[in-house]
């Protein structure tokens, strides 16, 4: 079966590089693969060896290090109190909402790509949606902890849920503050569900391979006794549009709320009505980088490259390159907006975030996100591998600068001169940002040891071979035999 | 190929799982909500006290003013436990070789005090005045309950601060004229008309507050 052809008859084992457009023919998603079995060796091999690539060792017992640190900076907290942070009078919030909203944005890309580029049909999303939308669960499991720690009075966080008490006391409906935590709880319960849905054949496939008895129930239970019956297939496929459609609006309104934190306050700097769109394409643009900050890596460990193409790459970097500009737009329409106001307290603000005491961050900032992202213009940088790397790291970077500036540089001068300060992170800020990175890597590497990776179902959909063409080939019914769940 | 399926007695399960699961939130939450209210968990705390003082006796049937022992209630956001001398005014010649009087002798002649328990008691982080509330018509037994009838003195109310907010949003059950307010027996729903009560909320200009810095200061 080693020629299957591709639209004009080139055969698959020829075309090394899918990023090419050929008019009137799709490239390619899957490289190298001859018949469904293969993708599910190649996926699954990566849960089922014995032998998990040293790297996975090595990053594993660092995360989990990282993680340690984490417990032990917010156990420092606990017992101390929030006064271990380096906030000061104008500046109640520093590092704590700054790494709030950096990791509710790298939470927006899996969904992005699971749920609006499901309904766009864009078919080259099925290679990356399975780790894309499981960084998006560990991203919001980080970004959770952050408002829960930085209360002061961590025992009566559950004061910010309307739970009926002897107190008579309710959360402030009108506050953006409890809107956000119905937002955040509602993409994270939805985002679960839709990732653990399209899981639930893989799960079955990795039930049916499993040797040993622990794995077959631990998986089994899991599979919801999937048998890939036409039934179970028409459900499942009904069931995964809806998430599809539930879950779109999520995208837009989850950081749009968290812009009202800001927006929805009276601070210059904050106080503005492009937050909303401005948020959603900045979470957008960070929540790509942080794929393929984290795809780059994954496909070259585990042997996914035929499946998580070149090609899905360059797609991304157009994304980062798009959501890239548009955020530079965003910060451009700022400063015109401080100007054409006339407020003068807003156009400080603005001065002052460009110039004043931050402006390292704000040159961080746009060097990162704007600047740096332009690159991606040129293919050569788009397609390679440590370009690529390097450009999602600074992309990563930038976007927890932007959110750190927005945040500080604005609280630190605010309308009384008098009360300006400085804020100075302590260790404990630092190690609670460095340790939320080990609680996401921890998961993330758990996820890529012991579950399906990729989607697999869903990349046999989008292979050749799922489309036969009888009139030009004609022994396709061995294929459809092997069904997606072989 | 041997795959793990659920063997068929698990469909029993599913509907078990989906109510326990839709109703186990809602049980958690009303069990925390009512279950730990202060009018579950404080409502009757009723300690042992060093002397066996009956305010049955003293407050009800020898009808002693509250304020005769409490006597700074008017004065002072506390009302003051009284020292043993305010016992000896009388005890000085009624009962005096009473056994249940040890204690207070005891205490007169060391001149140490005698360590009576607590009963009514809220949270450091809330300010409360005996002072604003008597001198604006509320009675003592708004809070207190019927004292004058308690052998050992026991907590009626909550204490909560739902319950404040009660009144403190609709005080007009709870308003009496000034001398009324030791008068423990004395019913104002059945003394008073509502728009007499009306008239006394009026008249001594009760606007209670709502804001967290009235109590939490």
């Amino acid at each position: 079966m080693s020629s299957i052809p591709v639209g004009k008859g080139i055969p698959v084992d020829h075309v090394v590089d899918n990023t090419a457009e050929h008019p009137g023919e799709r490239a390619p998603l899957v490289l190298n693969m001859h018949e469904f079995n293969d993708v599910t060796t190649t996926v699954c091999r990566v849960a089922e060896s014995r032998r998990v690539p040293m790297a996975w060792y090595v990053a594993f017992v660092f995360s989990l290090g990282l993680l340690g640190f984490l417990g032990f900076c917010i156990a420092y907290l606990f017992a101390t109190g929030v006064g271990v942070w380096g906030l000061n009078n104008p500046v109640m919030w520093a590092f704590d909402i700054t790494n709030f909203v950096f990791w509710v944005g790298i939470g927006h890309a899996g969904t992005l790509i699971s749920a609006i580029l499901f309904l766009f049909r864009q078919k080259w999303r099925t290679g990356i949606n399975r780790f894309a939308e499981a960084m998006t669960i560990f991203a919001v499991i980080c970004a959770g902890i952050f408002p829960g720690i930085h209360v002061g009075r961590v025992w009566v966080i559950y004061w910010v849920f309307p739970i009926p008490n002897q107190m008579e006391m309710w959360p402030q409906f009108r506050s953006p503050l409890l809107w956000d935590v119905f937002a955040v709880s509602t993409y994270f319960t939805v985002s679960l569900l839709f990732w653990y849905t399209g899981m639930v054949p893989d799960l079955a496939t990795l039930r049916d391979r499993a040797r040993g008895k622990i794995r077959q129930i631990g998986y089994g239970l899991f599979a919801l006794g999937w048998r890939g019956s036409n039934r179970h297939w028409h459900r499942y496929e009904r069931a995964y549009l809806l998430l599809a459609a539930l879950s779109t609006p999520l995208v837009l309104s989850v950081h749009s709320v968290v812009s009202f934190d800001f927006a929805v306050s009276q601070l210059p700097g904050w106080h503005t009505t492009i937050f909303p769109p401005y948020f959603v394409a900045g979470a957008i643009f960070s929540g790509f980088a942080m794929v393929v900050t984290l795809a780059v890596p994954a496909r070259e460990l585990f042997g996914l490259k035929d499946l998580i193409t070149l090609r899905h790459l360059d797609n991304m970097n157009k994304i980062i390159l798009v959501t890239g500009s548009m955020v530079g737009y965003a910060y451009s329409i700022e400063f015109f907006i401080a100007w054409y106001s006339g407020a003068m307290y807003e156009k400080f603000a603005f001065l002052n975030r460009a110039f004043g005491q931050y402006w390292w961050a704000y040159f961080i900032m746009v060097s990162c996100n704007v600047i740096t992202p332009q690159l991606f213009w040129f293919k050569r940088i788009r397609t390679s591998i440590w370009g690529m790397f390097i450009l999602s790291l600074i992309v990563n970077i930038g976007m927890w600068f932007e959110r750190f500036v927005i945040i500080v540089s604005s609280l630190a001068n605010d309308f009384l001169p008098t009360s300006w300060d400085v804020f100075i992170p302590t260790w404990v800020d630092i190690g609670t940002m460095i340790g939320s990175f080990g609680l996401f890597m921890t998961l993330f590497l758990l996820f890529c040891r012991y579950l399906p990776m990729i989607a697999m179902a869903e990349v046999k959909a989008v292979m050749p071979e799922a489309d036969p063409h009888h009139d030009d080939h004609a022994s396709d019914a061995k294929d459809e035999e092997g069904g997606a769940n072989s | 190929m041997s795959r793990f399926l659920f063997p068929r007695w698990s469909n029993a399960l599913l509907p078990t799982i989906i109510i326990v699961g839709a109703i186990m939130p809602l049980y958690a939450v009303m069990f925390v909500a009512w279950g730990f209210s202060p009018k579950t968990l404080e409502v009757g705390y009723q300690p042992a006290q060093p002397v066996p003082y009956s305010h049955a006796l003293h407050a009800g049937e020898l009808g002693i003013d509250c304020r005769y022992c409490h006597n700074t209630v008017e004065r002072s956001s506390h009302a003051a436990v009284p020292p043993t001398q305010t016992c000896m005014n009388c005890h000085f010649s009624i009962r005096k070789s009473s056994p249940n009087l040890t204690k207070v002798w005891d205490s007169y002649e060391t001149g140490m005090p005698i360590e009576w328990v607590r009963v009514n008691k809220i949270g450091d982080y809330a300010y409360f005045s005996h002072e604003a509330h008597v001198n604006r018509g509320v009675g003592c037994v708004s809070c207190h309950g019927r004292v004058d009838k308690m052998e050992k003195v026991y907590q009626a109310e909550p204490l909560s601060m739902g319950w404040c907010l009660d009144c403190h949003r609709d005080p007009v059950r709870n308003i009496r004229p000034i001398d009324k307010i030791a008068d423990l027996g004395w019913n104002q729903q059945a003394e008073m008309t509502v728009d007499q009560q009306m008239a006394l909320i009026r008249q001594y200009d009760i606007h209670p507050s709502e804001n967290c810095s009235t109590c939490h200061r």
